[in-house]
């Protein structure tokens, strides 16, 4: 059981935890991610670590309460338990002195992508951050972001903040030479910035999320086809080279289970099942 | 003139077990063999010659007295007679379930060549469930010798290793990285072939000997081999971690969705209770026709599951023939009742999606056996041009798993094969001082009394390295 020591709303639906496991803090790095089970009925989700104190002894994370997990997941409070957390989980970030790199995040992954900029920064790099997300109200961590960075802008879907959409970054690796590039979000970001980047040929790494079981290479349901070769987004990842993944097959193969996840969730929404009344 | 010893009557058939009736047994996931009762295990334990030389023995890889163990029953000290099995084998409840009888212990028995053999794995069945049925004795532990092992993997070498180090006075914790102990026991073996509070009771008597275990620590991740030996203050590490990594065939449409391993399907189904979706939150989808290419004891048990989770069809599609099948006689024949269709001497070649990308069809080509190979099977061979389709909507591929990578990774001078196995001597020590391993890691897939056999061996290893070393 590990205790919630601090939790909040960065913006609505999208929450941030803190938890007290001593032995994923003394050794989580930016880039990992852990496997969360909420309690003894639920499923194990993947979520990729956002910060960590190795002296207090937590971790923390990001969620987006989509489904039912981390519906569940966002019901609890400071002071209550997680039934079980794994990790740290998956390879660390590549942290080192690259030059200038840009670091597109977009919604939730807005918070792990903090902490990948602060370790980038530290390690004498030039930060240009974009961050982005559906509308205004969703956006989370500016000032944070802009402080650690040299130059940051912000984008959203419908142009409340910012620019709209993430056409912009074309005319931007256009102008400048960037030495890398770091993306985290929806797979539709991945594919759309590693795609303007391409042409350019920016070293680009992207956090792949397929759908995982176990999270730590028995099940092969994260596979995912990278330069034409199946590899597992768990052990192998979460990271890759953004112009060599299949980005197609990973969008079919994340939308494999949705019809039995939104009955799972309506479900548990109007209390039908037996659940252990879980739901406050 | 000496009279002529009245030969003993030969009983040629084994009591049957009682079973529930196929079309019942489909729509649930309850235990399919039911057990002897106290008269049938006498009456079975009754047929056994109580041979003078007694052939079944060396047919157990771990050697239980089979003999003596049954002798007590026939005289009603049920007591007795599962200790004596508990002198070689930890989990006798589970054992007499799951191994393979047929191609060993009572492959042996001299009653074999008459009819049946005595049915050695149901009379242990017998004993371990009486037992537990009254609650398990916690055996004297030796006094404490102040040395501390760490054992990753909570699968049956890994818990057979750790009762046997606690009892001789260790301080043992087990490290496991999954959210729940007993590993192939647990997420991969199904409930109505092993019910999960069977191993949840070993599990809690391996607690109670005073085993500190784990749970959720990926050793390679959270900690590595040389942090556990250095700095975490461990004095061995014994690594049973398994045969986790799934094998795919590497056939084009082999990442369509509706293609799961067996490993994900079991996974599913067994450790997150997906049968019990929604109350359990893993969902999983099964189609109306599902095909399943394997042919060992992971491919039945994921075709039994399929059947239970409402499949239309169920066929098991596999490249041999019956005999060269891998899987217990008794699953083949269990699963053939239940209704799952057998096509032999197919192998698939590439699957087809349909307009959403879900996979449809199987392309398969029909294969013939060649000459026996190294392995002394008969090898199949494709025949040119018989390629065939197959309607299906879910396949679950179950060709083989191998040793999961982390922790070869992550561990400078452990020697390994190339297949990922860790290399041992025949003492399960490995390539550096004060690490062992043993089960599946070291052998490849086996079974599950081979790997308690290793557990026991390398207890005893660890015990002699940590008693003389200096
Ligand atoms: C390596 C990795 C790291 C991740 N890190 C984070 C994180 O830091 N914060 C966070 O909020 N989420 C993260 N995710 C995604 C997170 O695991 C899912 O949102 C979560 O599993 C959803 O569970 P649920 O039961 O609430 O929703 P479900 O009922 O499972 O799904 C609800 C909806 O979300 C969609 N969905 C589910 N999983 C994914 C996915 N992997 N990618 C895109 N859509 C998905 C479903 O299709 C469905 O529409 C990560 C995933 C991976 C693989
Ligand atoms: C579906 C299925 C059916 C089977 N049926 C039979 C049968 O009928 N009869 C039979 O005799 N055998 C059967 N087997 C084979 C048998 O289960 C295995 O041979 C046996 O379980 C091996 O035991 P083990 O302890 O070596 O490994 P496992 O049982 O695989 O346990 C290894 C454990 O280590 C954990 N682990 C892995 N990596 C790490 C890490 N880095 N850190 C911490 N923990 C880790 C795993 O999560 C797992 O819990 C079956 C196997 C499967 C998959
Ligand atoms: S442990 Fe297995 S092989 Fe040995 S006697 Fe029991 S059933 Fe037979
Ligand atoms: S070989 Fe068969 S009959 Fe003889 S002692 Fe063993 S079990 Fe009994
Ligand atoms: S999540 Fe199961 S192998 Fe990656």
């Amino acid at each position: 059981m590990y205790k919630i020591v601090v939790a909040k709303e960065l913006a609505p639906k999208i929450k941030w935890f803190e938890v007290y496991a001593p032995q994923v803090a003394e050794k989580a790095q930016t880039g990992q991610f852990l496997m969360v089970v909420t309690h003894e009925k639920s499923e194990r989700i993947p979520l990729t670590i956002a910060g960590y104190d190795r002296e207090k002894g937590t971790v923390a994370f990001a969620f987006n309460e989509v489904g039912r997990t981390t519906k569940e997941l966002g019901l609890l409070k400071e002071g209550d338990y997680i039934w079980n957390i794994t990790g740290p989980l998956g390879n660390p970030s590549e942290i080192k002195y690259f030059g200038k790199v840009l670091c597109v995040a977009a919604g939730v992954m807005i918070a792990p992508m903090r902490l990948q900029i602060e370790a980038l920064r530290n390690a004498g790099n030039t930060i240009v951050a974009v961050i982005g997300a559906r509308i205004k109200k969703l956006l989370f961590f500016k000032e944070e972001i802009k402080s650690l960075s040299h130059r940051f802008y912000t984008a959203t879907d419908d142009g409340s903040e910012g620019y709209k959409g993430l056409d912009f970054l074309r005319e931007l690796v256009a102008s400048e030479k960037f030495d890398r590039c770091i993306v985290m979000g929806p797979v539709a970001t991945l594919k759309k910035v590693s795609e303007i980047t391409k042409p350019y040929r920016i070293p680009t790494i992207v956090t792949l999320m397929p759908p995982m079981v176990d999270g730590m290479g028995m099940c092969g349901v994260c596979r995912v086809t990278v330069g034409g070769e199946m590899k597992f987004g768990c052990v192998d990842g979460p990271e890759f080279d953004g112009h060599l993944v299949d980005y197609d097959e990973l969008i079919k193969r994340q939308r494999m289970l949705l019809p039995e996840e939104r009955l799972g969730s309506v479900l548990w929404e109007i209390g039908g099942c037996k659940c252990g009344g879980r739901k406050a | 003139m000496a009279e002529e010893k009245p030969k003993p009557k030969i009983k040629k058939k084994a009591v049957p077990m009682p079973k529930q009736p196929p079309e019942v047994r489909i729509r649930n996931f309850n235990e399919v063999a039911l057990g002897y009762t106290e008269e049938q295990a006498l009456e079975e334990a009754s047929r056994c010659l109580q041979c003078p030389k007694p052939q079944c023995i060396q047919g157990c890889p771990v050697g239980v007295d089979i003999k003596s163990f049954i002798a007590l029953l026939r005289e009603g000290k049920y007591e007795e007679a599962i200790r004596k099995i508990k002198e070689k084998n930890s989990l006798p409840a589970v054992c007499g379930r799951v191994c393979p009888q047929e191609e060993q212990c009572q492959k042996y028995c001299v009653l074999g060549k008459v009819g049946d053999p005595v049915s050695i794995g149901r009379l242990e069945r017998f004993l371990a469930d009486w037992e537990r049925a009254r609650g398990f004795e916690i055996p004297e532990k030796a006094p404490s010798t102040g040395k501390r092992v760490a054992i990753i993997g909570a699968g049956p070498a890994g818990l057979t290793a750790a009762a046997d180090l606690a009892k001789l006075g260790h301080d043992v914790t087990i490290f496991e990285a999954l959210h729940l102990p007993g590993g192939v026991l647990v997420y991969g073996i199904p409930e109505f072939r092993l019910p999960k509070s069977i191993v949840k009771a070993e599990v809690e008597y391996i607690q109670k000997l005073g085993v500190d275990l784990r749970l959720g620590y990926m050793i390679g991740r959270t900690y590595t081999i040389p942090e556990l030996l250095k700095d975490k203050g461990y004095d061995a590490v014994f690594i049973a971690t398994g045969a986790g990594l799934p094998r795919f065939l590497g056939l084009p449409g082999e990442n369509l969705p509706g293609i799961y391993s067996a490993s994900e399907f079991l996974i599913r189904v067994n450790l997150m209770k997906a049968y019990a979706f929604p109350e359990y939150d893993t969902p999983i989808r099964v189609g109306k026709h599902v095909t399943v290419i394997g042919g060992g004891n992971v491919a039945m048990d994921a075709a039994r599951s399929a059947l239970r989770l409402g499949a239309d069809k169920v066929s098991i599609v596999y490249r041999r023939t019956r005999d060269e099948m891998p899987a217990r006689l008794e699953e083949i024949e269990n699963a053939e009742e239940e209704g799952v269709i057998f096509r032999f001497l197919a192998a698939p070649n590439r699957f087809i999606g349909d307009e959403r990308g879900w996979v449809k069809k199987m392309e398969c080509i029909a294969m013939e056996l060649g000459p026996p190979d190294a392995s002394g099977r008969r090898s199949p061979i494709p025949i040119k041009g018989s390629e065939f389709l197959i309607d299906t909507d879910t396949v679950i591929i179950a060709i083989g798993r191998t040793p999961n990578p982390i922790i070869q990774r992550t561990t400078e001078g452990l020697q390994v094969t190339k297949w990922g196995t860790i290399i041992t001597d025949e003492n399960c020590k490995t390539s550096i001082e004060g690490v062992y391993a043993g089960g599946d890691v070291v052998t490849g897939e086996a079974t599950v009394i081979s790997a308690m056999g290793a557990g026991k061996k390398a207890a005893r290893a660890i015990h002699e390295y940590l008693m003389t070393k200096k």
